[in-house]
């Protein structure tokens, strides 16, 4: 509580923040860039202010760096379990969600009409 | 085991190895297995989508100038957050009280828009039978019932804070544990605004 570290700018801390959001709506609105590309800038620009808001709102800068360590770690687990699954999910042999079925013309009020195709 | 075990001092501190309170080491502990429960939700959100050809690209069908400015509410009301505890710490109490209603008020316009929002989507016809349906309501809704549980504990913590009880430097924790609770919050609401919506 009586940590001696001296109080970070705040409002330095909001102004990037504000600046990081605006970058990424034109990026995700404007479509300027190649889908890689964006998708790339966008994850980077979302992991540098959950970043800063871990870092200087969340103190975790003043505490001891054991804190941070305890708190990183599972998060990089899950990160590493995520790209474990990227490989299933995009896969030729992956269960396949069923294509928008095409809507029957005038079929509208017909119960169990699974039965004649 | 050793035999010089009779002359360890009878006074052995027991510190804790990261001299923090133990509130805010079970808050942090908290946030973290939170943080795991939205990292199962949204990888099941990114196996999902990147195993549907037909995915919609989400500006069909959310309003993101909107989003956005819900994103600006929150990180404003981390600002505010920030301010509260500063206020405590310098035994400012009407600081505390204006900051923390600020901080409220801020998760309080981030439901209404959000209650809009999905007003809207659900008259239109976005449910749950939709894959991008599912995944909308279920993220945004278990992040929309974290900021609705932190406008209640910064309610609570409000009218505890009355009487000057987490004025100074070494009575203000209970308000930092507020505030770890929601930059947690804002944070998560980041990375939800840039996968579902902005992707």
């Amino acid at each position: 509580m009586s940590d001696d570290h001296k109080e970070p700018n705040y409002m330095a801390v909001w102004w990037g923040l504000l600046v990081l959001t605006i970058a990424e709506v034109a990026v995700g609105y404007l479509h300027f860039l190649p889908k890689a590309g964006m998708v790339i800038s966008l994850v980077s620009m979302a992991l540098a202010k959950a970043a800063l808001v871990a870092i200087y709102f969340m103190h975790l800068k003043f505490e001891k760096r054991t804190l941070a360590t305890v708190v990183i770690v599972p998060l990089i687990l899950s990160a590493i379990l995520f790209v474990i699954l990227v490989p299933d999910a995009t896969s030729p042999d992956r269960i396949q969600p069923p294509a928008p079925a095409a809507e029957p013309a005038g079929g509208h009020g017909e119960g169990g009409g699974g039965e004649h195709k | 085991m050793s035999s010089h075990a009779a002359t360890v001092p009878a006074s052995t501190s027991i510190e804790s190895p990261l001299r923090i309170t133990s509130g805010k080491l079970i808050m942090w502990f908290f946030l973290v297995s939170d943080a795991m429960s939205f990292a199962g939700l949204l990888a099941m959100y990114g196996v999902l989508r990147m195993g549907d050809p037909h995915w919609p690209n989400p500006q069909s069908k959310f309003d993101i100038p909107l989003t956005a400015l819900n994103t600006f509410v929150l990180i404003c009301s981390s600002l505010t957050m920030v301010k509260a505890f500063t206020a405590a710490k310098h035994g400012d109490g009407p600081g505390l009280q204006k900051w923390l209603l600020a901080t409220m008020g801020g998760g309080a316009i981030f439901l209404g828009i959000q209650a809009y929002e999905w007003t809207h989507l659900i008259t239109h016809g976005l449910s749950l039978h939709q894959p991008i349906g599912a995944t909308f309501f279920i993220l945004t809704g278990f992040h929309g019932f974290h900021v609705l549980s932190g406008v209640i504990y910064l309610t609570i913590i409000r009218f505890a804070a009355r009487g000057g009880r987490y004025l100074g430097p070494d009575k203000s924790g209970p308000v930092e544990i507020t505030g770890l609770y929601w930059h947690f919050v804002d944070l998560i609401w980041i990375l939800v605004f840039t996968f579902v919506y902005l992707l």
